[in-house]
């Protein structure tokens, strides 16, 4: 319990008030605190069950899926969790985001706190509690984390299995039989007695005004949907380019716009010259716009193309950065942040200073590691629609947070939340960015001076690069001592990042501080389940004011390349396989030596690749889920070439292993995209990249053959969208080292090496 | 000016230097093509000119004199293309805002060579980038694409 001493009293009493709250108001009260959103929009004849369900008098069956579709496959599985109990397939049902609401908050996103995920400890798991019921509080109806599935995996099929017991009553009631006795099957409810049924839209209104019972769920070996690759529900509309983006949405006497924002972050306009691209063809207005997010102009034009050539041709001189403006001062900052070794040390296992003291220089291994800021980068660009008349705010725009966009979007316009409609629409990618809310606030800025017409604001892809809430910066000190079996029996690491929750609540809601120590500054090298009788992982906050946010697996991008490329490190100079090493330290942990065990035989790790080929391999445990990667690279002549990517994931329990797969293949895709090119660099306080000509990902001829195979040992249900990412960088760096003998020690991985 | 698009006739009033990308999006209201990066970087914005696929972001509209088809016009009678058949069978798409453009550029391939090699994938598509990650199931659904088509679907 060494870790009690590091949490602070602050956090402490939040979680102690929230528990507090949560006993106070009961179990009810606690599940059912909010009203339900679909009561205010029901289509004629549509009657709704929960938050969750609508059923319309002619048989349609409306799914809510409150989260947001990045491309994760959310919308499916959310679906799939209704589906089940309420016995109708997903071809007969129709999905959708819905609207905003407190009812659908996320009681997963907050609930990690400073706990390894594997930490069973009665203080975890009550801390854990109890930050999920002040999630329940304070209501915030978020995606992230990769916790959607894991948030909802009871709430959605209790709200599917309740509704079914509501329409069996009913039936019961016509049929004037116990309802025990009926069936559900197809959308219907039958009366095996006398052969006949009635459709649940029959049934529905009737049904619905019903009192909910207490209903069990189904167990795992009754399901007929879940644990089965679904077909996804947005998969027609993705291959015939239906208008599905917040980009495509199209509104009677739409304006367009765009922004120009300061390139600098905080700064202001010193000196502007409007009129040359006011008077430019298509142009309608130009207004200047002043956020927590940032300063700078909104220009409002017939169409897209004349709004981003008149933004490009305001003449403005932008004031300076209040923050170290280029690389060289921001490693500076960083590497007088570790000098300072005052962070928080969130795992401080055994006695490491005098396991230093008295180990010998030839069993010492030390290395110095970093990592740059990095953009999202997602597909379709920032953009939102919004429309201000009549006192009522609409506005359509993929989002990651509704209802924090009502709240904010409500105060931009000047009018109450109850006025604001927020329509969240699939996204062209998320990653992350999307939880952010500039895109919004700029769009309802433009509407107030739109003249009650709806005006849709579209980023170009320069002002999303040099615009976004980046990856942080991130360097590491490391050290370890070796025993006489070769085996580490201390490790130190140091890691030097700024906080991603002060930047995030210093543009949403400056008048808090987080209290706690921050798990996201060493997360994917603290929580990683190896025995290292001396083992400390220190977290020390940079001070650097570049907007940063949730990059896809947040900490855990830059940390598991610390963390496992320094394992390796260790096992090279030692001697020891890489694999047989990290079994050894995670014996005590069954559910990671088998991912560990499983990818080695998947890539036949023990007999060697052929000539001119070598591999990787590196494990992290993140958001709950157990992922080992293997990476096989060769030498051509243009570079070195990935060719292949073996994964064993342990999610525990999988709704979906088809779209798990795909999330696991795209999470790979995405690290590997980071390790080999990615970086955003800083000169005179601007970002310097602006397309994706000098920021690319991976493309199709350097994409490698991936392979995913997924265990479940795992007790408790880990998360999707994220986990696949954070092993596959430290995989390929380690593979490269083992082929060239070159170990490259700061991301991404071209500065040093070619890749063809 | 006069673009036709899908087979249609469409009358807009454009700047000719305005890209046929945007003559498309907000003039006509045809939204298949998407907008990613503007500079002929990620292919999302790939349309066909008289079967060529071409970058509508990077393609001055007053210079465009032949027959648009876009991801709208891709398939015939109701029925879908062997590759949006291919697509939904390997079930390829995750947040699909690239996969327009995708698609276009996999069918244009498939026309010119029924039955491609991995490095004529690789050269036909690196232009179309992905950052879902979906390249695997993208070159499985083309040469799955390649068989339904000569099976005459
Ligand atoms: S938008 Fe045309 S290639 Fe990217
Ligand atoms: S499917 Fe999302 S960018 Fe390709």
């Amino acid at each position: 319990m060494s870790r009690l001493g590091t949490i602070t009293r602050r956090t402490l009493l939040v979680a102690a008030v929230a528990a507090a709250g949560g006993v106070a108001f009961g179990y009810y009260s606690y599940r059912k605190p909010y009203p339900n959103p679909l009561d205010g929009e029901l289509g004629e004849g549509e009657a709704t069950f929960n938050p969750w369900l609508k059923i319309a008098a002619d048989g349609k069956i409306t799914i809510i899926a409150p989260r947001a579709e990045m491309g994760q496959g959310i919308h499916t599985t959310l679906a799939a969790l209704v589906a089940e109990e309420l016995d109708v397939t997903l071809e007969s049902v129709t999905v959708e985001h819905g609207p905003p609401g407190h009812v659908y908050y996320n009681e997963k996103m907050t609930e990690e706190g400073p706990f390894p995920f594997w930490d069973e400890s009665l203080f975890a798991n009550s801390m854990r509690g109890a930050m999920g019921v002040a999630a329940k509080f304070l209501g915030i109806q978020g995606t992230g984390g990769s916790t959607s599935v894991r948030d909802a995996y009871e709430r959605m099929r209790l709200a599917g299995a309740t509704a079914r017991e509501m329409l069996k009553d009913a039936a019961a009631r016509r049929f004037g039989v116990d309802a025990a006795t009926l069936r559900t099957a197809g959308g219907k409810v039958a009366d095996p007695a006398s052969g006949k049924s009635f459709g649940y839209g029959e049934l529905a209104a009737e049904a619905a005004a019903l009192p909910p019972r207490d209903v069990a769920l189904r167990e795992r070996k009754d399901w007929t949907l879940l644990g089965k690759p679904q077909k996804r529900v947005d998969m027609p509309a993705k291959v015939t380019g239906a208008p599905i983006f917040a980009i495509d949405v199209r509104l009677p006497d739409m304006l367009h716009g765009t922004v120009r924002m300061s390139p600098r972050f905080g700064a202001k306009a010193t000196r502007v010259d409007l009129s040359k691209a006011g008077k430019m063809p298509g142009v309608i207005k130009i207004v200047p716009i002043e956020t927590l997010y940032g300063s700078g102009f909104g220009i409002i034009a017939a169409n897209t193309w004349a709004a981003f050539k008149a933004a490009e041709a305001i003449d403005v001189d932008w004031g300076a950065a209040a923050y170290p403006p280029d690389d060289a001062a921001i490693a500076a900052r960083l590497a007088e942040t570790l000098d300072r070794r005052d962070g928080a040390a969130l795992r401080d296992d055994g006695d490491v200073e005098t396991a230093f003291a008295n180990a010998t220089p030839d069993r010492l291994i030390e290395a110095a590691y970093s990592a740059p800021y990095l953009a999202h980068a997602t597909m379709e660009p920032m953009n939102a629609t919004a429309w201000l008349r009549d006192g009522k705010l609409d506005i359509w725009c993929g989002n990651q947070g509704p209802t924090l966009v009502r709240q904010f979007c409500a105060e931009a316009a000047g009018i109450a939340e109850e006025q604001v409609s927020v329509h969240t629409t699939l996204m062209g990618g998320g990653f992350g960015r999307r939880i952010e809310l500039d895109f919004s606030l700029y769009a309802t800025l433009l509407a107030k001076e739109a003249g009650g017409k709806p005006v849709k604001v579209t980023w170009t892809r320069e002002e999303d690069m040099t615009h976004d809430a980046y990856r942080p910066a991130a360097a590491g000190r490391f050290r370890a001592a070796i025993g006489a079996d070769g085996m580490p029996v201390a490790l130190d690491m140091n890691i030097a990042t700024p906080s991603i929750l002060k930047s995030i609540l210093s543009r949403t809601f400056p008048s808090i501080s987080p209290g706690g120590p921050d798990r996201l500054l060493s997360e994917g090298a603290f929580d990683q389940p190896y025995a290292i009788t001396h083992c400390r992982v220190t977290g020390s906050e940079a001070d650097l004011s570049i907007p940063t946010g949730f990059w896809r697996s947040v900490g855990n991008s830059q940390n598991a390349f610390f963390h496992e490329c320094f394992l390796d490190e260790i096992a090279a100079k030692t001697g020891l396989d890489p694999v047989q090493m990290r079994l050894k330290l995670m014996a005590d942990y069954p559910v990671a030596a088998k991912v560990v065990a499983k990818v080695a035989e998947m890539a036949d790790w023990a007999t060697p690749p052929p000539a001119g080929r070598a591999r990787g391999v590196a494990f992290c445990i993140s958001f709950g889920s157990w992922v080992a990667q293997i990476a096989e690279v060769s030498q051509t002549p243009s570079g070195i070439r990935i060719e292949k990517i073996w994964c064993a994931a342990d999610l525990g329990t999988v709704l979906d292993p088809e779209i798990v797969k795909a999330q696991m293949m795209s999470g790979i895709v995405f690290g590997l995209s980071q390790a080999v090119s990615q970086q955003i660099t800083f000169a005179d306080g601007m970002v310097q990249q602006g397309n994706f000509s000098d920021y690319d990902a991976l493309r199709i001829n350097q994409c490698p053959e991936i392979e995913v195979e997924l265990l479940d040992n795992a007790p408790k249900m880990g998360g999707a969208g994220e986990p696949g990412t954070p092993p596959a960088a430290p995989a390929l760096a380690n593979a490269i080292s083992a082929l060239t003998g070159k170990r490259i020690r700061s991301m991404p991985l071209n500065r040093e090496i070619d890749f063809a | 000016m006069r673009l036709n698009v899908n087979g249609r006739d469409i009358d807009v009033d454009a700047d000719p230097d305005m890209p046929l990308l945007w003559a498309l999006r907000d003039l006509a209201g045809v939204m298949g093509p998407k907008f990613g990066c503007g500079v002929a970087a990620c292919g999302a914005c790939t349309v066909w000119i008289d079967g060529q696929p071409v970058r509508s972001c990077s393609e001055p509209v007053g210079g465009v004199n032949g027959r648009i088809t876009t991801i709208e016009g891709l398939s015939a009678n109701g029925e879908l293309h062997a590759v949006q058949k291919a697509w939904i069978e390997l079930q390829v798409a995750q947040c699909g805002y690239c996969q327009s453009g995708q698609i276009m550029s996999a069918a244009a391939l498939l026309a010119a060579k029924p039955d491609p090699t991995d490095a004529e994938i690789d050269e036909a598509m690196a232009g179309n980038l992905c950052r879902c990650g979906t390249y695997p199931r993208i070159r499985a659904a083309i040469h799955r694409a390649a068989a339904i088509a000569k099976a005459g679907g």
